[in-house]
């Protein structure tokens, strides 16, 4: 049977087919899918673990328990798993273990773009490139085999372009369960499996040994294949890129790779040698084209095609076009009309977002904000302009403490959100209690995990399964670790947030204000929904309500008589009613809900 | 013919785009093609910019298509179709929904939204097979406000009807039946009734 499906449905279905037993991953976006679609299928243990990092973990317990299982992140994730990859690369496991990195060229919704092809070549592991929501699939069925044959873990590595693309896929059935390996116990083999020195050192010439024997088995994996064509070009290429190079140079010869690390030397020499001129077409680093320099064989790539950002058929063939491989009559025509200045459309926090309140007020008391990763980083722009260092999850609060240990003429904010907290947050919090530092800590309790879509966390009492679960309260946990000044405000509460902040600014302790909310988008936060409207009569257009950055208000055609300002007016199809700005409003101009 | 169709749709977090494309890529399946569909979400919920690419042809390998290559340009707002107009190939075709959601860089930046004269004078210079929809002014008549982008994709199956590329022996009752199964059951009657009024604007 033949159907549309996306890269991440796609790997979800190939390790359903291959008998996946646990999987484990963070929400994030451009992988979330893959565990959502997994966790649909029966016979499945899938869960949201707090980070990759324990991800990784949980993935390899149940591997080494006998069992087949995934762990899935983004390329940023794996930097948090780093560890539990390495350990997991030199101990091996009882089953197959796939680790998904969702690479994210051209950053369309992370803060860079390494290219994780150079982890697992560092971690001594094969990676997988699939080129398709079919390869998606086979590629992952294949990869739990190579992990079984060669007891090792395997990453898969889709980009972004390939999660969120479908494309028709032959669909199969999954494996039978008796045709896997069961263990009765787990397992007592500590030379294997505990990583002291000792142990360690012995380890390493195996999985040395290891990636050789892979080198020779990827000679005849039949997702390395050359497509025999015209012989005065040949093209090595991999992921999606594969499919830009078929559709520029339709005749080439082309060498796919579905495994990308290690390389099958004696494919890449023998099809080297059948071509007059050899390129390697690859998104972001020059991965494969390096390790085919390094084989002594002559080959352009990056001297032709960009290593920043993703690629797609227009760059592959400008790029051609400069190099003397396309005729300048291959560019299509195009329509050279001038379109004017337009406005940009950039992203920004919803009508009704709970967060805006607090960064109003941060905005306005004008200290140091350092962010995190999250729907809340959309307050960087202005109006809010309200967030000063942003890097990667969990940063926001050691930022703060380190920059306050070096320099304390200024009270450090770190505003970060529930399910970030739950990641990284909470070791360092720990730090500013232990090492005491007056960081103010906002966490933004939402209810959700809400830039990736909606995923449950540890505090909403559900997880990904959609079982009741134990709650952990942010409240008791934060208290716990010793911060004495802890307070939960309702994050449309202006006023008491204000007086709060301004408080706790003030402390030479750590302080934690937690603010709560559901997240506008949720069904929770649907229900309060009702409009606001602005009294013309009173509005003075005096622009206090245009600060709060709130895409609902707009500046009304029809001018102040004294001021000659524009006054404010409610778009209705998009006010939520959370009443910041009729909170704000120096001239009750604004109405609330229940007028 | 042209053995492979292009399709970009263009528009604003919350608007459809994302059922209009998944509609377009099982019509391209159903008919027989190879059909790709591509798009980036991550942001778009939060009010920014969506696109999202659809092609069908014999052999399709890349899931988006280049600047200048796109055959059929969709797009569900006004700005978003300038911004996508280099897209486009020079004649290629355009559905415009007539529907202005202000970005706040209009709303609080003050930054001039287009205005229509400059929308359809630009357009006029790239092609002359541009057709205007008010997608939110019909569902609006036929009663329910979230079947314009079924209005629009309804105009864009009568332009594609018209094409001579791949797709062009599409009958009304080849997407129809598309649409009827990717739609939630209560509501195939006012999908239908979206899509034979969009398809009757390009037929008249």
């Amino acid at each position: 049977m033949i159907q549309l499906l996306s890269g991440n449905e796609e790997v979800a279905r190939g390790a359903w087919d291959a008998g996946v037993a646990v999987a484990s991953a963070y929400p994030v976006t451009h992988s979330t899918e893959i565990l959502e679609t997994l966790a649909r299928f029966p016979n499945v243990y899938a869960e949201w673990a707090p980070n990759e990092k324990v991800a990784v973990d949980v993935a390899v317990g149940a591997a080494y328990a006998g069992k087949r299982a995934l762990a899935a992140m983004k390329h940023v994730g794996l930097n948090v798993a780093a560890d539990a990859l390495m350990y997991a690369a030199m101990t091996g496991m009882e089953a197959g273990l796939v680790i998904v990195s969702a690479d994210d060229p051209a950053m369309h919704s992370s803060q860079n773009e390494q290219d994780n092809r150079t982890l697992a070549k560092f971690a001594r592991i094969p990676c997988l490139e699939p080129s398709d929501s079919q390869e998606a699939k086979d590629l992952t069925i294949a990869a739990f085999g190579l992990s079984e044959r060669f007891d090792t873990p395997v990453m898969l590595r889709p980009t972004t372009r390939i999660c969120h693309s479908t494309s028709s896929v032959e669909l199969g059935e999954r494996i039978d369960a008796s045709l896997l390996k069961s263990l009765q116990q787990f397992p007592r083999n500590p030379t294997k499996y505990v990583m002291v020195p000792g142990n360690a050192i012995k380890r390493h010439p195996i999985i040395e040994q290891r990636i050789v024997d892979i080198a020779k088995f990827a000679e005849k994996f039949p997702y390395n294949r050359i497509e025999e064509g015209d012989k005065s070009l040949g093209i090595i290429t991999a992921g999606v890129a594969y499919q830009y190079a078929r559709e520029v140079f339709p005749h080439a010869s082309v060498l796919h790779l579905g495994m990308t690390w290690p390389l099958p030397k004696e494919l890449v020499r023998k099809f080297a040698t059948s071509v007059d001129r050899l390129i390697v077409i690859e998104e972001l680093d020059p991965f494969i084209e390096e390790g085919v320099r390094l084989m002594g064989i002559q080959v352009e790539g990056k001297s032709i095609f960009p290593l920043i950002g993703e690629l797609d058929p227009g760059v592959v063939r400008e790029s051609a076009i400069r190099a003397g491989l396309l005729p300048e009559e291959s560019r299509p025509p195009m329509i050279k009309v001038d379109v004017g200045v337009l406005p940009a459309r950039p992203p920004v926090l919803c009508p009704g977002c709970p967060h805006r309140s607090t960064f109003y007020i941060l905005n306005k008391l004008k200290v140091p904000v350092n962010g995190d990763i999250g729907c809340y980083s959309l307050a960087l722009v202005p109006p809010l302009s309200a967030i000063h260092t942003c890097g990667c999850m969990g940063a926001s609060i050691g930022v703060a403490h380190g920059a306050m240990k070096a320099n304390d003429n200024e009270r450090h904010v770190a505003v970060l959100g529930d399910s970030t907290f739950f990641h990284t947050g909470i070791p360092a919090l720990i730090n500013v209690v232990y090492n005491q530092s007056p960081v103010v800590t906002v966490i933004m309790d939402n209810r959700t995990t809400g830039m990736t879509g909606h995923q449950d966390n540890p505090s909403t009492g559900r997880t990904l399964q959609g079982k009741e679960t134990t709650q952990v309260e942010i409240e008791s946990l934060v208290r716990a670790m010793g911060v004495k000044h802890v307070k939960t405000i309702e994050a449309f509460q202006v006023e008491e947030i204000e007086k709060t902040l301004k408080e706790y600014i003030k402390l030479d302790e750590p302080s934690v204000l937690i603010t709560r909310e559901p997240c506008a988008l949720l069904p929770e936060g649907r229900k309060r929904w009702v409009p606001l409207e602005v009294i013309s009569e009173k509005c003075n257009g005096c622009s206090l309500c245009f600060r709060i950055g709130c895409p609902a208000i707009l500046k009304s055609d029809e001018l102040d008589e004294r001021l000659q300002r524009p006054k404010a007016l409610i778009d209705s199809g998009l006010c939520t009613g959370c009443e910041i700005c009729a909170q704000l409003c120096p001239r009750d101009a604004i109405t609330f809900r229940n007028q | 013919m042209k053995e492979t169709i292009n399709f970009l749709l263009a528009g604003v977090g919350g608007q459809g785009t994302i059922l209009a494309s998944d509609v377009l890529v099982n019509v391209g399946l159903a008919a027989g093609y190879q059909a790709k569909q591509a798009e980036i979400h991550g942001m778009s919920q939060r009010g920014g910019s969506v696109t999202s690419h659809v092609r069908w042809g014999k052999v399709v390998y890349s899931p988006i298509a280049a600047a200048s290559e796109v055959d059929v340009l969709l797009s569900f707002e006004k700005t978003e179709a300038l911004r996508n107009l280099r897209m486009l190939r020079p004649d290629g075709l355009a559905i415009i929904n007539m529907e202005a959601i202000k970005p706040i860089t209009v709303t609080s930046g003050g930054q001039p939204y287009p205005t229509d004269e400059h929308l359809i004078a630009t357009f006029a210079q790239a092609t002359s097979h541009v057709v205007y929809v008010n997608g939110a002014g019909i569902a609006a008549e036929l009663g329910n406000a979230k079947v314009a982008n079924v209005v629009l994709l309804g105009a864009l199956a009568a332009q594609v009807h018209q094409s001579g590329m791949a797709g062009t022996e599409l009958t009304f009752d080849t997407w129809l039946k598309v649409i009827q199964e990717r739609v939630p059951k209560k509501y195939v009657e006012i999908n239908q009734q979206a899509f034979k009024a969009g398809w009757e604007i390009v037929k008249k």
